[in-house]
């Protein structure tokens, strides 16, 4: 295990200006009765993913708000990873077999990292399966543990969920990011919502004149609808699903197409797909697939920003934070009723929802033939993105998490 | 300048969203949901979604009236749902009282429908709620006006809408306060009837606002 350092500064002021200084008093108020009191975050990943990504800018709202909370790294081998890895997919519903060998690598790694951790905070909130056995060194100091499940648990696995479930039943609490996602268990489960943070790189408000030079630097034009997927290159994000929908729309209006996700060049399957990607789109100028750089976030921003539509059609999907970053934007969005996706698209109101490669195209053609519904929807997308999907409202769900454990003891 | 004896005490609430263990398919489960969901659900899918979804003022009342409309393709059962105003209901009992009205008189009169899978399923969930003092208080008129422009969302939702369940009065703790602290009956009734289904909670609080200035300008 190693502590997380975060050296970066979030001036908590700064978010007054987009969302109201009622907003960032009523943050103070709920940390109040929480100060000096400890909270650690356990996670398997320093860098990289989603849950990194968030816990980056949440520590440092939190020491904005005076709470003294860690973050704390789980460290093992290559055999643990990988490991973790065939639960991660075996919990997506991707075929496992079973293997006891696999059972002991894990409880192994977290018997050692149990070891090195006082896991005394007076809150612990372990993020997914792979630190889910640190409670077995839960103390009998009466402090609260919730297990925070970032990942699609609609279709596990059988032998890794059952498992994994004599861990997380002895919780205090569970928090999934769709009801879809929550199973049967003997203690509370919560809605909890990944977020963005609308001041970082990503998120927050570009020069025009660097959208330009983006679009220029991939030979977009800027004058005819885009209408762009932000995936890695993932069957399941359904990219050559894009590309067909994008046919059926060329044949009615106008447009380019751009898939633009991390480079496949350290993930042998992304590999594969993009081929297969650039099989489908066979040349077409029009369509535009971009291999970016694994760390991105100006020009993700960027293409977002230029877009007419985004297009978010994955065939599973953890929570799909790409459409929060698109709706922020007051992008419209199409998107698939798949995992987290419906929670941030309600139909007809924040974007579209779609059901097929057909069912794509007709709500894209729709979009671009009625602009001011295509607007008024990317207005009630970023008002959505504010009220439920910002770190800021993720922070105070989480001290909400905690005074309301505190108050059940 | 009227002072009010007892001061009105600003409070601030969050909600965590529990899961419940009960989801529906089709009307016919829905319909089961409704009878056996827990108070707090009730809560949660009519005023809660309210405040978490204020800024939708067209078309959006609650989540069972979305869910009827959005994913079991019911419009005519979907604007049944969506009409019923909870300003009306002083509990929950009675409001759950109407919705199974509604929803079970649709499926006797369409039984083919009730039993029609809908596209996503419908998943009961719960309010549970932190409420903590907002630390601010007022005693005159211009206090009053000032703490609410100050207010967060939810806290603002909190007193003007949620409270009417609280009072179990057809009313809010604004209108209560103004009327009950300050005797100023005509400015409660008119804050009290700023509609919460066409006004965002920034419009709304706007109006109480214009409201309140009206009457200053009147002392």
């Amino acid at each position: 295990m190693s502590e997380v350092a975060i050296t970066s500064r979030i001036p908590l002021d700064e978010y007054a200006a987009l969302l109201g200084q009622g907003e960032i008093d009523e943050l103070r108020v709920l940390a109040k009765p929480l100060r000096g009191r400890s909270i650690e975050m356990i996670n398997s990943t320093a860098v990289g993913g989603g849950v990194a990504e968030i816990l980056n800018r949440l520590l440092p709202l939190a020491e904005e708000l005076e709470l003294n909370m860690r973050w704390e790294v789980m460290t093992g081998g290559d055999d643990f990873y990988e490991v973790t890895k065939a639960f991660h997919n075996a919990l997506h519903g991707a075929p496992y077999h079973a293997d006891a060998k696999d059972f002991e690598i894990f409880l192994a790694c977290n018997e050692r990292n149990r070891a090195r951790l006082s896991l005394d905070a007076e809150f612990m909130i372990i993020h997914d399966p792979q630190p889910a056995a640190l409670i077995d060194g839960r103390k009998k100091n009466g402090n609260h543990w919730a297990w925070r499940c970032h990942i699609d648990l609609s279709h596990p696995n059988r032998a890794v969920w059952d498992f994994l479930d004599k861990f997380v039943a002895r919780y205090d609490a569970a928090m999934f990011s769709s009801p879809e996602f929550s199973r049967a268990l003997p203690i509370p489960q919560y809605l909890f919502y990944p977020a963005i943070d609308p001041l970082s790189e990503k998120n927050r408000e570009l020069e025009s004149g660097f959208v330009a030079r983006t679009l220029a630097e991939y030979q977009i034009d800027p004058q005819r609808p885009i209408l762009t997927q932000i995936s890695r290159f993932d069957r399941l994000k359904d990219p050559v699903g894009v590309i067909r929908a994008y046919r059926i729309v060329k044949r009615y209006l106008d447009c380019q197409l751009v898939l633009a996700g991390g480079s496949a060049s350290d993930d042998p399957e992304g590999a594969v797909v993009l081929k297969e990607v650039q099989q489908e789109a066979n040349g077409e100028a029009d369509i535009h697939i971009i291999e970016l750089p694994a760390w991105a976030p100006l020009q993700v921003n960027a293409l977002q920003r230029a877009s007419t539509i985004v297009i978010q059609k994955s065939l599973r999907e953890g929570f799909g934070l790409t459409v929060s970053e698109a709706l922020w934007k007051k992008k419209p969005v199409v998107a698939s009723a798949v995992g987290g996706i419906p929670v941030q698209i309600i139909h007809k109101h924040t974007g579209l929802l779609a059901h097929s490669v057909e069912g794509t195209a007709y709500q894209i053609r729709f979009l671009l033939s009625h602009p001011e519904i295509a607007a008024k929807l990317g207005e009630h997308g970023h008002e959505h993105v504010k009220e439920n999907f910002l770190i800021t409202q993720k922070l105070k769900r989480y001290m909400t998490l905690f005074l309301a454990m505190a108050r059940a003891k | 300048m009227n002072i009010a004896e007892t001061p009105f005490e600003f409070f601030t609430v969050s909600y965590l969203t529990r899961i419940g263990n009960q989801s529906a398919g089709t009307l016919k489960e829905f319909l089961t949901g409704l009878q056996q969901c827990s108070d707090a659900s009730m809560f949660h899918h009519t005023f809660q979604t309210l405040s978490s979804h204020h800024f939708l003022t067209e078309g959006f009342s609650n989540d069972f009236a979305q869910w009827a409309h959005a994913d079991a393709n019911r419009e005519d059962l979907a604007e049944q749902l969506a009409i019923l105003d909870v300003r009306d209901y002083l509990s929950i009992a009675a409001l759950r009282s109407d919705l199974c009205r509604v929803v079970g008189d649709y499926c006797a009169a369409n039984p083919a429908f009730s039993e029609q899978t809908a596209l996503e399923r419908f998943y009961f969930c719960e309010s549970e709620e932190v409420m903590l003092p907002f630390e601010l208080t007022a005693r005159s008129l211009e206090e009053f006006r000032e703490g609410i422009a100050h207010l967060s969302h939810a806290s603002f939702y909190f007193h003007f809408m949620s409270s009417r369940l609280r009072l179990q009065l057809q009313t809010n703790d604004f209108s209560h306060w103004l009327a009950d602290g300050l005797g100023l009956g005509t400015l409660a009734d008119s804050v009290n009837r700023i509609d919460i289904y066409t006004n965002t909670l920034d419009s709304a609080r706007a109006k109480v606002l214009r409201l309140i200035d009206r009457e200053r300008r009147k002392g």
